[in-house]
């Protein structure tokens, strides 16, 4: 499904802040992305989000070199990703609904094809009370459950997820753990970039450690 | 779909206030504060670029038809001078331009009238006779018609001796640049304060854009083309610069069919007659109205155009 070989990154002229990353990231897979703060975590999930191209090595995702995608391409390809930020990024001017709603609108689906849906994961996440609630008026733990809906609803083949847990209390990391693994049963692969280890403690999954720009991998 | 249901994420429903269902909010925020700036300032200079446009349309329509009234004109003289009896001249010239083909209305002025005609330089009950005052014959042209000057100087010099024929050519020519510099002066002004309007409107986009900024992430974020983003950009700002440049725009039509109209009811009095010699009928007709509409488009346009320029190197700057 992902790819790298012999990737490095630097910014502008500055040192290499990702170097010689070779990983694989299988299908219905389960991995945590760990290291210290500034290890370059939230980079290499941009790198995963095709939100940033290497300065050397190649990625390949879902069979293509993204090197030679065109814009165009690449919004098409990030369909099949759904990303869970550390900032929620909701839409505050819009609804739960249609914050949770807005990847398939912008596939140009129609409203009433995807009502009954976006209801029924909204139910799921326990935010079925909360659908015509602006985010502004949402908790912390709602705000989290409606960003990993959003990244989920167009049910994606990747899921990425930056410090999912850094908000929220120890018992809603828990339970958010439960949500991601639930997801990953139903065929999502999954990588959750967090350095909580008492939540990584609470799965056995593969742990990809950042340290030094380098990465070591702990199937 | 995912399989529901084995999540054990739940939470207890919270009083806290409803929205209202909404299906389809604009992916671009209407009601911002930036949003009501960037229009409240396209209608600002939406209206002083009308003004402008007005105001051009009114000097030119006025210079020209200065001239052409003074150009449907020419005037003979008679200047007393000894072995000249200048009554006789008078009527010889009256009846030469008379004869002659393309005029129209020919008024000799009496001793009286040329008298009258002096009296703000010099005072009332003053006996001119002692003085050499020139005596005058308006001669008017008849429309369209293209009078033989110098035909009629030479039947004047032949049958009238002593009347000169003043066919006000550095008068037209005075004129002419006169109402050429007022005109290009305006034009320049209106070009200065188009651009003026067009960069106003630019920095006034950006402004309202930066505050969209997360949107445009987003949107980017969850697989959204940039032509899409674009295009949902474009035309949100083409309709807040529509919005704005119709009540700059409309003011102004309504300020200048209320000049109109009131030049209109004055037109009889001293006030208004000397409203209309400066600026004609101070109605900017058919043209300068489609001037204004015209300028709206080209602000709402400008506004557009900005604002997916903006949203395009706002996704550079992501990628």
């Amino acid at each position: 499904m992902v790819r790298f070989e012999n990737v490095g990154l630097r910014y502008g002229l500055g040192p290499e802040v990702l170097r010689d990353l070779s990983f694989r990231i299988e299908p219905h897979s389960f991995q945590f992305l760990t290291g210290p703060s500034g290890a370059g975590k939230s980079t290499l999930l941009r790198l995963l989000f095709l939100s940033l191209k290497p300065t050397r090595g190649l990625i390949n995702q879902f069979g293509h070199d993204v090197a030679t995608l065109s814009n165009d391409a690449i919004a098409t390809l990030r369909r099949r990703i759904g990303i869970v930020f550390q900032d929620f990024r909701l839409l505050d001017h819009m609804t739960t609904y249609e914050n949770i709603a807005l990847p398939l609108r912008v596939m140009g689906r129609r409203e009433e094809s995807y009502r009954d849906e976006v209801i029924e994961l909204l139910n799921w996440v326990g935010l079925g009370e909360r659908m015509w609630a602006l985010p502004p008026v949402l908790s912390g733990g709602e705000k989290q459950r409606a960003a990993i809906a959003r990244a989920v609803i167009a049910r994606p083949q990747l899921l990425l997820a930056d410090e999912p847990t850094g908000n929220v209390d120890p018992s809603l990391a828990q339970r958010l753990l439960r949500l991601f693994i639930e997801l990953n049963k139903s065929g999502t692969s999954v990588v959750i970039a967090t350095h909580d280890i008492a939540l990584m403690d609470q799965y056995d999954a593969r742990r990809l450690v950042l340290h030094d720009g380098r990465l070591h991998i702990y199937d | 779909m995912v399989e529901h249901g084995t999540a054990e994420v739940t939470t207890a429903p919270r009083a806290l206030p409803r929205a209202l269902p909404r299906f389809e909010t604009p992916l671009v925020p209407r009601q911002s504060i930036s949003a009501r700036a960037l229009v409240a300032v396209v209608a600002i200079m939406t209206f002083l670029a009308s003004l402008t446009i007005g105001a051009v349309i009114l000097v030119a329509g006025s210079a020209a038809a200065w001239e052409s009234d003074v150009a449907r004109e020419v005037t003979i003289q008679v200047i007393p001078a000894p072995g000249i009896d200048v009554d006789t001249t008078v009527e010889q010239a009256a009846a030469v331009a008379r004869a002659f083909r393309g005029i129209d209305k020919v008024q000799p002025y009496s001793k009286e009238q040329s008298t009258k005609l002096l009296e703000p330089w010099l005072g009332s009950g003053l006996s001119l006779d002692q003085l050499p005052i020139p005596r005058l014959i308006v001669v008017k042209l008849s429309p369209g018609a293209k009078l033989d000057i110098d035909g009629l100087r030479r039947q004047l010099g032949e049958k009238a001796p002593g009347a000169t024929l003043d066919d006000h050519r550095g008068w037209i020519e005075r004129m002419r640049t006169m109402a050429g510099t007022a005109v290009a002066t305006g034009i320049v002004i209106l070009l200065l304060m188009i651009a003026a309007t067009m960069l106003s409107v630019t920095f006034a986009t950006r402004g309202a854009m930066a505050g969209n900024k997360p949107v445009i992430e987003v949107l980017h974020f969850v697989g959204a083309k940039n032509v899409f983003i674009a295009r949902h950009f474009q035309r949100h700002f083409l309709l807040l610069g529509l919005q704005g440049g119709i009540i700059g725009g409309a003011a102004a039509i309504l300020l200048f069919a209320l000049a109109s109209l009131i030049s209109g009811w004055i037109s009889g009095s001293a006030a208004g007659a000397q409203t209309a010699a400066l600026f004609g009928s101070f109605s900017i007709g058919p043209l300068g109205y489609i001037a204004v509409l015209v300028q709206i488009g080209l602000i709402a346009g400008v506004t557009a155009w900005t604002s997916r320029h903006t949203v395009n190197r706002t996704l550079e700057s992501i990628d």
